[in-house]
């Protein structure tokens, strides 16, 4: 069976991504850590390399969600059955990667998602994020009819089902509050798992104040038009 | 005052716009990143045609004495410059992009090339 993968997105993040890599092989070493350097200008896709991950260097910036995208395309073509997604800049601790994992390992669900809001929380944030997190939280939970409470999370971990589905079809700019009303409307199985984040191990945030508001005007946007549109579909085996 | 049945034609015209540009990002044909102005454009005109008051406060602040409906056209103009203006910076970022992945192809092929020819019958 193939092995499973971690799929580790990645902008400029070489003070953090070989930390992060290490810690994955840390937590499982049979993970096959692929990198995706989004459009990196620094020296990320050679420090991710020299520590042993498959590098897929997109030639220029995509965004959050294409990069993402594009490590569970290469999951799913090279037929792996379990993936984990861990930020390049450090914030996604993968000694928790148990927590994350278990659900899925289980087959309780298909897609298991790291919530910093769930139990314990190691995680500060400006205020006006976490408003902004709570009303997404709001607005999803609504729709999905089940308690998220960290939309905007990417620690997650999938099963085959949900690779077909998000290798598939998986939201631009700022892909994980859509991807759940998605995964739900598709019939997947979501959970939250309690997890701590970490202040970001380099680099920064992709998201300002100004994005800020861009980012809730876009994302609501898409929710409620999705609420119109027929639910994706997933690839099929062949 | 603006005439009556200019602010209905606004009103109806602006529902029309918001309805094209929901029903166009629903079948996949229009991103959401792309369609933000045009939704705010229509809201805007939406709000100016139906708030009769308000274009006339604003067309005085203008100085526009004669006919606030020219406010209107004034405000769906800038709004289409705005919109041009967006889009020749997406045109010149994919136009950018594009030789950036004719390069990294033309680099991959070359590449393989010299691989096949280290490794003939490979």
């Amino acid at each position: 069976m193939a092995r499973p993968v971690a799929v580790v997105p990645a902008l400029n993040e070489e003070a953090s991504i070989g930390g992060v890599i290490e810690g994955i092989r840390a937590f499982d070493p049979t993970f096959d850590v692929v990198v995706v350097a989004d459009g990196s200008t620094d020296r990320t896709p050679e420090v991710a390399a020299e520590h042993g991950a498959h590098v897929l260097r997109l030639p220029f910036n995509v965004g959050i969600g294409g990069a993402v995208q594009t490590g569970f395309r290469y999951a799913w073509e090279h037929g792996c059955e379990v993936v984990v997604r861990v930020d390049g800049d450090g914030q996604h601790d993968p000694a928790e990667l148990g927590a994350v994992l278990a659900p899925v390992l289980a087959g309780q669900a298909d897609v298991a998602v790291g919530s910093r809001f769930v139990g314990t929380d190691g995680y500060r944030s400006s205020r006006a994020r976490r408003v902004g997190i709570r009303v997404l939280a709001w607005t999803v939970s609504a729709i999905v009819g089940q308690r998220v409470t960290d939309p905007t999370s990417g620690f997650q971990a999938l099963n085959r089902r949900a690779i077909a589905l998000f290798a598939a079809d998986y939201p631009h700019d700022y892909p994980e509050v859509e991807a759940t009303v998605m995964a739900h409307r598709c019939g997947l199985r979501l959970v939250e798992v309690p997890v701590t984040m970490r202040e970001r191990g380099g680099g920064r945030s992709s998201i300002n104040s100004l994005h800020s508001i861009y980012y809730m005007v876009k994302v609501l946007l898409a929710l409620f038009v999705d609420l119109f549109r027929r639910p994706a579909t997933p690839l099929e085996e062949t | 005052m603006t005439p009556l049945r200019v602010s209905i034609a606004g009103a109806v015209a602006s529902i029309l716009l918001l309805l094209v540009v929901l029903e166009l990002i629903r079948s996949r044909r229009l991103k959401e990143r792309y369609a933000l102005l045009w939704l705010a454009t229509g809201i805007v005109l939406l709000v100016l045609s139906a708030w009769r008051g308000g274009l006339n406060t604003i067309a005085r602040w203008l100085g526009v004495t004669g006919y606030p409906p020219a406010v209107l056209f004034a405000v769906g103009i800038l709004f289409v410059i705005l919109v041009l203006l967006h889009y020749s910076t997406v045109i010149s970022r994919l136009s950018d992009e594009s030789v950036t992945l004719a390069q990294r192809l033309a680099l991959l092929e070359q590449r393989l090339g010299e691989e096949d020819e280290a490794s003939p019958g490979g």
